[in-house]
């Protein structure tokens, strides 16, 4: 497929990653930031986030397996999992996030468990999409014009 | 807070006497970026090398007392080395918060005349008078902007240089062409 069908593919991607609540403002910046200097710094962050959010996610897991829940430590978690998600504009996971510590500070441990569900969900999704969308960003960048 | 920041940097510019600013790379500011967030880290890295700052990057306020501290060590060796221009740190930090760190800055005779800026997922009132209140230049909500960056190192590199060439009487620009 010719460089131009490609951009156009890419694009369309990622209009609807914004259109449809994955992604805001954040990650434009992250994109103009993005230079000849710096020509992966997108998907540098976005593995960043991948690695952190395996941990964090792993972390909140176990932490509602314990009984009694520390709900401290779960706000905690939350906490940081919220931050970087923020960090790189992924707004649906950032909403559920803070829908989880509501419950986390009302120490609501179904609606904990609930609202988890939700935020793994979430992220699944857009991770797919990003490795999507970066893929045909990729595929684009070395195609040839037709 | 604009005063106090020039007050600030033509303080530093009299600390600066005997280096030899032509010669050294000093036009660069130099920032200690501390964050627990691997995310973060390496986005705040990003925006001051974008705003041409040289950036050493650390996860904890610990790691960050220690490398100013092995700053103090090079320059009583006689090294021009690397002198911190500004610190600037998340608020929200495990073991020594952002705050506490601010707190260990302003009270060292060595290092309170580093600016210090919070940046904080939380948009808290009381939080940014406390900060405020102990010393901090400025206080940022994340996620952190390019403009945010932007400002703040305008403001610090213009009233430094006009600090600094007030109390030489020379045009340092002239001197480099």
């Amino acid at each position: 497929m010719d460089r131009n069908r490609l951009q156009h593919q890419a694009a369309s991607m990622r209009r609807s990653l914004f259109d449809q609540g994955y992604l805001d403002e954040p990650f434009i910046q992250l994109e103009e930031l993005q230079d000849d200097a710096s020509p992966n710094f997108v998907q540098e962050i976005v593995t960043l986030f991948y690695t952190d959010s395996a941990r964090l996610i792993q972390n909140i897991e176990h932490a509602l397996n314990s009984r009694p829940i520390d709900f401290d430590k779960l706000d905690d978690y939350m906490h940081q999992f919220k931050g970087s998600s923020s960090s790189i504009g992924a707004k649906m996971v950032t909403n559920e996030c803070t829908v989880f510590r509501e419950y986390c500070s009302a120490e609501n441990a179904e609606g904990c468990i609930r609202s988890f569900q939700q935020v793994k969900q979430d992220y699944a999704i857009l991770r797919r999409k990003l490795e999507v969308y970066l893929q045909m960003v990729r595929q684009a960048a070395v195609s040839q014009k037709a | 807070m604009a005063v106090n920041g020039a007050v600030t940097w033509l303080r530093r510019a009299e600390e600066i006497d005997g280096y030899d600013l032509s010669a050294s790379d000093s036009e660069e500011v130099h920032v200690l970026a501390v964050d627990d967030s691997l995310v973060d880290r390496k986005v705040i890295e990003r925006l001051l090398k974008i705003t041409s700052c040289k950036v050493t990057a650390v996860d904890s306020g610990r790691r960050a007392l220690q490398f100013l501290g092995l700053d103090e060590e090079k320059e009583a060796n006689g090294f021009d080395g690397l002198k911190v221009d500004l610190i600037i740190t998340d608020y929200c930090m495990p073991g020594m918060t952002g705050y506490e760190l601010l707190k260990k800055v302003k009270e060292s005779s060595a290092f309170r005349e580093i600016p210090v800026v919070i940046m904080s997922s939380e948009n808290v009132i009381a939080r940014i008078d406390r900060c405020l209140e102990e010393g901090a230049e400025d206080f940022i909500v994340k996620p952190v902007k390019l403009s945010d960056v932007k400002r703040i190192i305008d403001y610090m590199t213009t009233d430094f240089r006009e600090g600094e060439e007030r109390r030489r009487g020379i045009n340092k620009r002239k001197l480099r062409d």
